[in-house]
Parts: structure tokens; C-alpha cells; sequence
């Protein structure tokens, strides 16, 4: 009994939670200021009690299993869900189902939190469904706006669909092996071709949910109709989530195969940071652009992937947590423009920089890290994920993900040009920031500085791995 | 000496810059951070020159290493040598000269302080850094700071400029990154640590991947010819000092990197690779004299002689002999010094005449004879007229590469020799046009420099007088770090 709960600690603080929030909704007729901040601060003592009482170990016959580095990665997810509590107050307080959404919020994150942890493909599948379908009810949560009901339709579709492309997968390692335990996997792999078929319709699954190219053509109007909320938990969380699980999957249970995942990897690498870097140029919705955006960041973590050693989960995971600050960051602000303006165009930050200059800086950091220019820490994430990537002697391969770090800083200078240099008669006028809003965005701006910086962090993470 | 004060002063600088209230404290607290700055460069010098001299042989002086991402075996690693010292030295000259020509800039006072401020950490960082992660992340940090002093308080087609400056120097570190990742893989040491690799004897196979791609990633940011094109844009859009900075310093950066890393570290790939330069940089130094000519405004004019004269440094450095090379390294510094000045020449008679048109100057000599004697000084400097800093830079250059007898290179040097002469048409013509003749009246009522102009320029022309009038204090601190670089050189079969 004792192991259940230290081991399963973050899946039961969660689920403590969930019910809580259901009790206040139902008993109570709380306010949105109140609830909110309720909710805050029950987030922010999950973030903390993430750090204490971490154990190593199996549960449930090795179907679910935690680490010193999986509790890590929880962490990394509970950061960005406290960050999404605070960032995004302003839509918050409108809302009329707030206990609702954070309800779902929390379901997915339990979901995300099981599919780390999972052990075999059983619960593997289980827990991500858990996390996708309170996803798809939160993205039409906008419920008076149509593009909101477009989208999760979209969500719900193409994750049904991916579902069934997983599931056939696992049949079929099921079929071929014999097992669907991580652990039992790699002694029975040989690399034949139906092994090697069933692997592809498992790297199809991940491609959709992390939306590699060519299987990511729902993202763009998924984050561009939901709420902002809801685009950033499944730009930077469930992204992240599903990123750690991909590696964990790739090097642990098809280590025995990785020369062929190796070139899989290294192919979609490649399409993905080109075909989302050229689409990212032309969009003009913010959120759409950082949907393309977001599609070529992923390109990068699968250059680090295919480092194939602890060097390639290390990157992985230390970019992953300076993408929870730098992608929030950038959410942030255009959720607080939004929120009060209703302009959503990259054309209407034309001039921000003279009624709004804290948040434009915000903006700007978020942005630079996210092309990878020092001093932010999204240089140090871009340039470990290369150099892990690069530890195989296929330069070739870097020298392409380099050039594409051009084309993606020429797209990020735009959103800068609008901001710090292009002339405007009716600039966005003054935006009133919610004190919770502004707090999230000196943590990230904090986090995008520092956490490059002090390098403890890396090696921190580097010792885990 | 403690070299991280180095980097430490403009830090604490650029954060005292943001704290202060109003424009008077920003510039003022700029001035004297940069003051301090140039004051340590000095001691630096001194105490290089005293440890030299009193029998300490090591290749870096002054080392300092702390630990930084031990797992990727990265350290925080700085150390100098005579070229790196004379760096530091240029830098600094020419960021207190650049604070003293923005002395009335009104738009954004705090803002643009700031980042040339932080502009000036990149290089001070980059020239100091002996671990080429570090060398790297200082040769990035300056990326921001340039594209928006040219995007926000630039003139012409500023937002194309900076953005083409932006992603072609972009390009260049991408090519940087890629070579250097080249090289912390080559061995299994794994490590970017200059001193260690350059014991290292990287594979020869490696060394001709990586080569090209250190030269010429390094050399987009030294305008190597067909690479050169953000230069004119990037530096007739930016302002004033920010023109300074980036003929002055940024350009040198890449020449300071073909050297330092991509030379010396990869012998043979130099040697197999040198012709290439040779033909390269003296397409360069040709075109770049030709394209001077025509030009009507001053600072495109001093925009493209910087190629032609940048062009002598790659020369020298393709070479491969130590006099060149030494020649080489006087030519960034002289450079430096002489285009910081030229772009704050024009930076003055801008100010006053609202025009860099040529044609539409005259007789500026009569109204503002300070400004316009600089503007004499300056263009003989560029001409190379013996006494100043010009003349020793290129006849050094000229002299290490005329002691290669075969044809190519003799060749070569006769033709970079011929863009002197062009060099002489265009300064001298566009000296004449604007300072002879008769006064136009709009200008007649026009002053001349003020007090921090007149500091601005005496600042940098010490510097050219110093390394014109008595050469041999710079070649004793360049000629040991060359001749380093030359033994493994000839240690090539």
C-alpha cells in the first residue's frame, strides 16, 4: 500500500484534485476570482510536492514504472500547467465553466502523467486516450464560437483515427513477438519485416499526436479555433509528454532496431523542419504561426533523438523545459492582446512596442529563444539537440537542421519587425495585464534567461538520464 | 590581470544603462562604463607586454577556466595572446568612440545604449573566449543587438538591411556550428577546448570537411567574396555607431575565427585550401575598389571599400606566411580603427548637411575645418599613406606574400597591389568633391564638431598615428601568436 502512493504519488495528487474541483463545483457556489485562485494555488502545491518523496520502482506487474527522470518530466509538466492557471486569467475570469475546463485540463494531464509512466503498451494506449478526449472537449470550449467546434471536431477525428493506427500497431507487435511489455520487447525483436511493419504504424500514432510531417495537417486549425488555453496545454504539454514517452519507446523498447528507426527518424526530422518552417513564413494568425512554428520545433527534437544515447534523452528533456517557458511566454502575451482586442494578427503588433514595451520584450525573448539566439536559453536547448543529433557523423543531416534555424529566425524577426520597427497610426492601445498574467510572465522570462545560463540545470538533468 | 572583468564591466554597464532615469544618466553612465572598459584594455596591454617580457612563454596568458556544462566537456575557459589583446584593444577604442558620436540621439536613448553596450560584450567575449562553445555563443549574442539598432534607428531601407544582415550572418554561424560540432566529434576526447585540440591533430579527412565550412561561415561575417553582400546594405542603413561598431569590430570577428579556429586548428585544410582564398579575397579586394568608384554616397563608398580593404585580411591569412599573417591582423586593427573613424566623419557631416551625397557637398573646409581635416586624415589612411596605420598594415601584408616565388602568387599580389591605385581615384575624389571648392549657401551657417566628436575622433586617431608612426609595438605583440600558428603550418608535409 505504501508503494502505491509514493510510487503513483503525482497520478493521486491529481486525481485528489479532480475531485476536490468537482466537489467545489457542485457544493458551492464560489465566484471565478476565488476558484481560480483556488485552483492556483492546489496546482502550484502539486507543482512542489512534485519534488519530494520521489521513488524509483514497478507497480502492477512492471505495467506502470517511475524513475528519478520520469519524475522529473512530471515536474516539467506540472510547471506548465501552473503557468497555463496563471497565464491565461483574463480568458478565465469570462468563462462560465471554469471548474469544467480545469477538470478536463487535469484528466488530460493524468492521462499524460500515466502514458510516462507506462510500462506496457496496454496502459500505454489506455492513458493516452485518457489525455486526448477531455483535450478534444476543451478545444470547444470557446462555445458561442463555431471555429472552436471545428476544432475539436478535427482533434476528435483525427485522433480517433490515429487511435486505430496505433492500435492496429500493437496488435501487430503483439502478433510478431508475442508481448506488449516494454521491457520484454527488446529480447524478442529481430528485425523482421513484420516487425518492422508493425513499428511503422506505431511511429505513424506518435507522428500524429506530435504532428510530424506529413501527419500534421490538423494542427494549424486545432490551435487556431480553440481556446488559447487549451492551444498552449497541447502545443507545449501534451507535446512535451508525448516527446518523452516517443524517446523512452525508441530507446529502450526498439533499441534492438534502432539503425531502422534511426533513418525514419532522421527523414521526418528533415521534411518536418522544412515543410513547417516554409509554412510558418506565411502565416498571419499568431496562433497559426505558432502552430507551424511549434511543427518545426518538433523537427528539432527529432534531431536530438536521433543521437541514440543518454546525451540525445538529456537534450530532449532540457529543451522540452525551456519550450514550456518559451512557447508559454509567447502564448501569454498574445492571449493577453487578444483577451482585451480581440486582434489575433501578426499585422496588428504593428507598433506594440510604443503603447506596450514590457510585454513587447516579453514577446521578443519568447521569441528569440524559440530561434535559438543567445543569451536565451532556447540556444542552449537548440544547440544540444544538434550536437547530440550530431554524435552519429551524419553532418549532412546537421547541416540541413542549421539552415533551417535561418529560415526559422527569418520568420520570428517578422513578428519583431511588426513589433519594434514597423509604423503604425492606431497601435494596439494599453493592455491591462492580470497580476496572475504578469507574475507567469516573469517566471518565463526568468526561465527563458536563466535556465540557459546555469548550467547545473543540463547536468542536473544529464545525471537523471 | 582578471580577463572576466573584461566581460563583467560592459555587463554591469548595460544593467546600470537600463536602471537610469532619464537620457543625460544613460549616456553619461555609458560613457564612463566605456571609459573604465578602455582603461582595463590599456592595463591588459601593459600587463601582457610586462608578463612578455619578463620570460613567461605560454601561447595564453591570464587563463581562467570555470566549470560550464561539465557533461558536454564545456568550460567558461578565457585566456589572451598578442592578437587577442590588440582585439580587446580595438574593441574598445571603437565602442567609446561609438558612444561619444551618439551623444544626441533622441529616439529611444536607453534602448540603443543598452545594446550597444551588449553588441560590444559578443566581441569582447569572442576575442577573449578559448573554448570554442563559448567562442560560438558570443559570436551569436551579437545577432540581436545588430538587426535591431539598424531596424529601429537606422535610415534608407532599414528593415531589409537588417533583416539581410540578420539571416546572412545567421548563415554564416549555421556554417560555424556545423564545423565546429566537426571538430568536438573528431577525437574522442570530445572537447571544444582551443588549447586541447590544437594538440589534438584533428584527422585530415575531417579537416577537409570542416575546413571550408569554419572559413567560410566565419568569413560571410568578413564579407568573403561572393558573401559580402550584407555589408553594403547592413552599413550605409545602420546608425552611426552602429556602422562603427560593425565595419570596425563585427567584421573582424570572422577574421579573428578563420584565423584562430579554422586556421589553427586545421592545418591542412588551410594548406589545400589556400589558393581558393587567395582568389576569393582577391576578387574581393578588386571588386570591392571597383565598386567604390561608383558610388555617390559616402557610405556606400566606405561600405564597399571595407570589402576591398577586409579582402587584405583573408589575403594575408590565405597566404600562409608569418609576415602576412601578422600583416593581416594589423590590417583588422588599422581597418577598425580607420572605417570607425570614416562612419563617424559621416555620421558628423550628415548631422549637418542632411545629405551623403557627394555631388551635393563642396567646400565643406571653409565651415567645418576639424571635420573635414578627419575626413583628409582619414581617406590617406586609406590609401595607405605612409605614417599612419593603412600603409603598415598592407605593405606587411605585401611583403609576407611576395616571399612565395611561384607565379599564382605573385600574380595575386600584383593585383590586390593595383586596388591601391583605385583606392587613391576614389578617396581623393570624393575628398575633393566634398571639402574644395565654393561654399553652398544652405551650408553656411553650419558648425563644426562639438566636444564629444572632437574626443570621438582623437581617440581613434591616436590609435591610427600609434600603429603608423611606431609599428613595431604591435608586430611584437602579433608576430608570437602567427608564428604559432605557422609552425603547425609547416609541420604539413
Amino acid at each position: 500500500m505504501n508503494e502505491f502512493v509514493t510510487l503513483m504519488k503525482s497520478e493521486l495528487v491529481i486525481t485528489v484534485i479532480i475531485f476536490l474541483l468537482l466537489f467545489i463545483k457542485l457544493g458551492s457556489g464560489m465566484k471565478n476570482g476565488m476558484l481560480l485562485l483556488v485552483i492556483q494555488n492546489l496546482l502550484l502545491l502539486n507543482l512542489v510536492i512534485g519534488f519530494f518523496f520521489n521513488a524509483e520502482g514497478n507497480l502492477f506487474d512492471g505495467m506502470f514504472h517511475t524513475t528519478a527522470l520520469i519524475a522529473f518530466q512530471k515536474s516539467i509538466l506540472n510547471l506548465g500547467v501552473y503557468l497555463i492557471s496563471l497565464l491565461f486569467a483574463g480568458w478565465y475570469m469570462k468563462s462560465e465553466h471554469l471548474a469544467e475546463f480545469f477538470i478536463l485540463l487535469l484528466s488530460a494531464l493524468l492521462g499524460l502523467d500515466l502514458l510516462i509512466s507506462s510500462g506496457n503498451f496496454l496502459i500505454f494506449f489506455l492513458s493516452l486516450e485518457l489525455a486526448t478526449i477531455p483535450l478534444a472537449a476543451m478545444a470547444n470550449f470557446d462555445l458561442e464560437k463555431k471555429i472552436s467546434s471545428e476544432a475539436a471536431m478535427k482533434m476528435i477525428l483525427s485522433s480517433a483515427f490515429s487511435s486505430g493506427i496505433l492500435l492496429f500497431g500493437i496488435s501487430l507487435v503483439y502478433g510478431a513477438t508475442g508481448t506488449i511489455s516494454f521491457a520484454a520487447l527488446p529480447v524478442l525483436l529481430d528485425g523482421s519485416p513484420l516487425q518492422i511493419m508493425a513499428f511503422v504504424f506505431l511511429i505513424t500514432a506518435f507522428a500524429f499526436k506530435l504532428s510530424i510531417v506529413p501527419f500534421h495537417l490538423w494542427t494549424a486549425d486545432v490551435y487556431e479555433g480553440s481556446p488559447i488555453a487549451t492551444t498552449s496545454f497541447l502545443s507545449v504539454i501534451s507535446k512535451g509528454a508525448i516527446a518523452f514517452v516517443f524517446v523512452s519507446v525508441l530507446y529502450k523498447a526498439f533499441q534492438p532496431m534502432h539503425e531502422v528507426w534511426h533513418n525514419m527518424v532522421m527523414m521526418l526530422s528533415i521534411i518536418t523542419m522544412i515543410i513547417g518552417n516554409l509554412f510558418a513564413l506565411r502565416q498571419q494568425n499568431i496562433k497559426r504561426f505558432l502552430a507551424f512554428s511549434s511543427i518545426a520545433q518538433v523537427g528539432f527534437i527529432l534531431v536530438g533523438i536521433t543521437g541514440n544515447s543518454i546525451d540525445g534523452i538529456s537534450s530532449v528533456v532540457y529543451f522540452i523545459l525551456i519550450y514550456v517557458f518559451s512557447n508559454l511566454a509567447a502564448f501569454g502575451v498574445a492571449a493577453a492582446i487578444s483577451s482585451q482586442t480581440g486582434k489575433e494578427k501578426i499585422d496588428d503588433y504593428k507598433g506594440l512596442y510604443k503603447t506596450n514595451p514590457w510585454l513587447s520584450w516579453v514577446m521578443a525573448l519568447a521569441l528569440f529563444s524559440l530561434a535559438g539566439i543567445p543569451p536565451t536559453a532556447g540556444f542552449f536547448g537548440k544547440l544540444f539537440l544538434l550536437t547530440a543529433g550530431a554524435a552519429n557523423d551524419n553532418y549532412g543531416f546537421i547541416l540541413i537542421a542549421a539552415l533551417n534555424l535561418i529560415v526559422s529566425l527569418y520568420y520570428y524577426l517578422r513578428v519583431i519587425r511588426s513589433i519594434f520597427m514597423d509604423k503604425n497610426e492606431q497601435p494596439v492601445e494599453k493592455i491591462n495585464i492580470h497580476p496572475s498574467t504578469k507574475f507567469a510572465l516573469i517566471i518565463c522570462a526568468a526561465g527563458i534567461i536563466l535556465v540557459g545560463l546555469m548550467s547545473w540545470i543540463y547536468d542536473y538533468i544529464h545525471t537523471l538520464g | 590581470m582578471n580577463l572576466s572583468l573584461l566581460i563583467l564591466i560592459p555587463l554591469i554597464t548595460a544593467a546600470a544603462v537600463l536602471l537610469m532615469r532619464n537620457k543625460q544618466q544613460v549616456k553619461w553612465v555609458a560613457l564612463v562604463g566605456t571609459a573604465i572598459q578602455l582603461a582595463l584594455a590599456l592595463v591588459l596591454l601593459f600587463a601582457y607586454r610586462n608578463e612578455v617580457a619578463s620570460g613567461n612563454t605560454n601561447q595564453f596568458l591570464f587563463q581562467q577556466q570555470y566549470e560550464w556544462f561539465p557533461s558536454w566537456h564545456i568550460s567558461f575557459h578565457l585566456g589572451v595572446d598578442g592578437i587577442s589583446v590588440v582585439m580587446v584593444l580595438l574593441t574598445s577604442l571603437v565602442v567609446i568612440a561609438g558612444v561619444l558620436v551618439s551623444w544626441n540621439i533622441e529616439k529611444m536613448t536607453k534602448e540603443f545604449y543598452f545594446l550597444l553596450i551588449l553588441l560590444s560584450i559578443g566581441a569582447y567575449g569572442f576575442f577573449l573566449s578559448l573554448d570554442l562553445f563559448i567562442l560560438f555563443f558570443f559570436l551569436e549574442i551579437a545577432v540581436i543587438p545588430k538587426y535591431l539598432l539598424i531596424g529601429i534607428w537606422g535610415s534608407g531601407k532599414k528593415e531589409y538591411a537588417a533583416n539581410k544582415l540578420a539571416l546572412m550572418l545567421m548563415g554564416g554561424s549555421a556554417l560555424v556550428l556545423v564545423g565546429l560540432l566537426g571538430v568536438y566529434f573528431s577525437s574522442e576526447v570530445r572537447t571544444f577546448d582551443l588549447i586541447k585540440l590544437s594538440h589534438l591533430n584533428i584527422p585530415v579527412n575531417i579537416q577537409m570537411i570542416c575546413f571550408p565550412l569554419l572559413f567560410v561561415g566565419f568569413g560571410v561575417f568578413t564579407a568573403l567574396f561572393p558573401f559580402h553582400t550584407w555589408v553594403p546594405d547592413g552599413h550605409s542603413s545602420a546608425p552611426t555607431a552602429g556602422s562603427m561598431f560593425l565595419a570596425g569590430i563585427s567584421m573582424k570577428l570572422g577574421g579573428y575565427g578563420c584565423l584562430r579556429v579554422a586556421t589553427y586548428l586545421m592545418p591542412e585544410g588551410a594548406k589545400q585550401y589556400a589558393n581558393i582564398i587567395i582568389v576569393l579575397s582577391t576578387i574581393a579586394i578588386l571588386y570591392g575598389a571597383f565598386a567604390t568608384m561608383m558610388q555617390k554616397d559616402l557610405k556606400y563608398m566606405n561600405a564597399y571599400s571595407s570589402v576591398s580593404h577586409v579582402g587584405f585580411v583573408l589575403f594575408g591569412i590565405g597566404m600562409l606566411t608569418k609576415t602576412a599573417m601578422t600583416g593581416a591582423v594589423i590590417q583588422m586593427v588599422s581597418h577598425g580603427l580607420m572605417t570607425a573613424l570614416f562612419f563617424a566623419v559621416i555620421g558628423m557631416i550628415y548631422e549637418r548637411t542632411h545629405t551623403r551625397q557627394v555631388n551635393e557637398m563642396g567646400g565643406l573646409l571653409k565651415v567645418m575645418p576639424f571635420i573635414t581635416t578627419l575626413l583628409f586624415i582619414v581617406g590617406l589612411c586609406s590609401l595607405g599613406l605612409p605614417g599612419l596605420s593603412g600603409f603598415v598594415a598592407e605593405i606587411t601584408v605585401f611583403m609576407g606574400a611576395w616571399e612565395h616565388p611561384d607565379a599564382f602568387h605573385r600574380i595575386a599580389t600584383i593585383l590586390a597591389c593595383m586596388s591601391i591605385v583605385v583606392t587613391a581615384v576614389y578617396i581623393l575624389r570624393a575628398v575633393s568633391r566634398t571639402a574644395m571648392g565654393s561654399v553652398k549657401e544652405s551650408f553656411a551657417h553650419i558648425t563644426d564638431a562639438k566636444w564629444n566628436e572632437r574626443l570621438a575622433a582623437i581617440i581613434l586617431i591616436a590609435g591610427i598615428l600609434a600603429i603608423g608612426v611606431a609599428p613595431f609595438w604591435i608586430n611584437d605583440l602579433i608576430k608570437p601568436g602567427a608564428e604559432i600558428i605557422m609552425q603547425k603550418i609547416m609541420l604539413v608535409p
